[in-house]
């Protein structure tokens, strides 16, 4: 199994192919998604990867928070997200996943917060159909109507389908495809849409119910800042000569 | 300007490259020719109406091109950079008051017709004769 990768979602846009035909893509843009601690069998009793991403001014982060990017020599990430992986898919610490990472036509699954509807009612909130326009319905038009029995059993069953609020949740939507990619922008386009507004930060992964192309790169396509190369880095590796930012 | 409207501007400029979009309006005639693929094939065919409206702007632009076709009427709603266009030519210019003239579903025969435009100076006038 593959790390995913963080991303983060920068709107929607369609791409025209050559047959004539338009896919409607989301973009979503890998901000130096960078793997900041290993999670392993010995010590944590499973194993996986923590990657981080994004920028964060350093004022803001906490001393404790500090000191785990300074481990990892990276800088203060905005977001981190663990990834499960298998024992022979490491990606060495330090390491920034391209967006090469996955390969185009293959599916992904994106998980992400929806978008906040607030308080609402059945209608929006459960597709309920409401009560009818005429034959003497007053105000209560988009009501939900009955809930429960009478006297017995005497009480609205619990979970219940009611008004309350709706969206922030976390979503995954599944089997997603990968459009294209663009690695010195670190842009990925997936057709149709992901869960989130934009800005938002969104996790993918290889999709779990689809096969995952033999030319995926295995254990993932990152490139390694020169000042702490990893020999354990592979050969699916392209080891970047030029040294980033100052860490 | 944000990513998403570069990236916009970046796959318009691709697109339109090697084309030339006449500066069409609707109640113009035009002749949309579209590429039409037919097995291994690639053929064109040649589309002619008045463009009854354009809408959007940029890479997402699209115009609707009415014609009546063994009495029915058609309309066919065309990106306006696909690359399913081959070329488009301006045949004859209009004059209309309106940027969307739905009016003309509920007319037939004479009363669709659409009195030749003036208003670009004889420009409609040249580009007719560069489509013949």
């Amino acid at each position: 199994m593959r790390s995913g990768v963080i991303a983060q979602k920068m709107g929607m846009t369609r791409l025209f192919t050559e047959a004539g035909e338009h896919v409607p893509v989301t973009v979503l843009r890998l901000a130096q998604c960078q793997v900041i601690a290993h999670r392993s069998k010995d010590k944590d009793g499973y194993v996986a990867l923590q990657l981080g991403s994004g920028t964060r001014k350093v004022k803001n982060v906490s001393k404790a928070e500090r000191g785990r990017f300074a481990v990892a020599k990276v800088e203060p990430k905005r977001t981190i997200a663990e990834f499960r992986v298998s024992d022979d898919a490491m990606i060495p610490v330090g390491a920034e996943i391209t967006a090469d990472h996955f390969v185009i036509g293959q599916f992904v699954d994106v998980t992400g917060t929806s978008i906040g509807k607030g308080f609402a009612g059945g209608m929006k909130r459960w597709n309920f159909g409401g009560l009818r326009a005429t034959h003497g319905v007053s105000v209560s038009h988009r009501s939900i109507g009955g809930t429960g029995g009478r006297q017995d059993p005497g009480k609205v069953f619990k979970n219940k389908k009611m008004p309350g609020h709706m969206g922030v949740d976390r979503v995954t939507t599944l089997n997603l495809r990968v459009v294209q990619t663009d690695v010195e922008r670190g842009l990925i386009m997936i057709e149709g849409a992901v869960p989130g507004h934009k800005g938002g930060w969104i996790t993918m992964r290889d999709a779990v119910k689809k096969t995952l192309p033999k030319e995926a790169p295995k254990p993932g396509k990152f490139k390694v800042v020169a000042a702490e190369v990893n020999p354990a880095a592979s050969e699916a590796a392209p080891v970047e000569a030029a040294p980033k930012e100052g860490v | 300007m944000n990513l998403i409207q570069t990236l916009n501007k970046e796959q318009a400029e691709r697109l339109s490259a090697g084309k030339t979009i006449p500066d069409f309006e609707p109640g113009d005639t035009v002749i949309v020719n579209v590429k039409v693929i037919e097995g291994e094939r690639t053929r064109i065919q040649a589309y002619e109406g008045v463009c009854i409206g354009r809408s959007g702007h940029g890479l997402n632009e699209s115009f609707t091109v009415r014609k009546i076709s063994y009495g029915e009427g058609v309309e066919r709603v065309f990106p306006l950079l696909a690359p399913m266009i081959d070329s488009i030519k301006l045949v004859r210019r209009g004059k209309v008051r309106r940027a969307k003239l739905y009016y003309l579903r509920g007319l037939r025969g004479k009363a669709a017709r659409i009195s030749e435009g003036t208003h670009h100076a004889g420009q409609g006038r040249e580009a007719a004769e560069a489509a013949k």
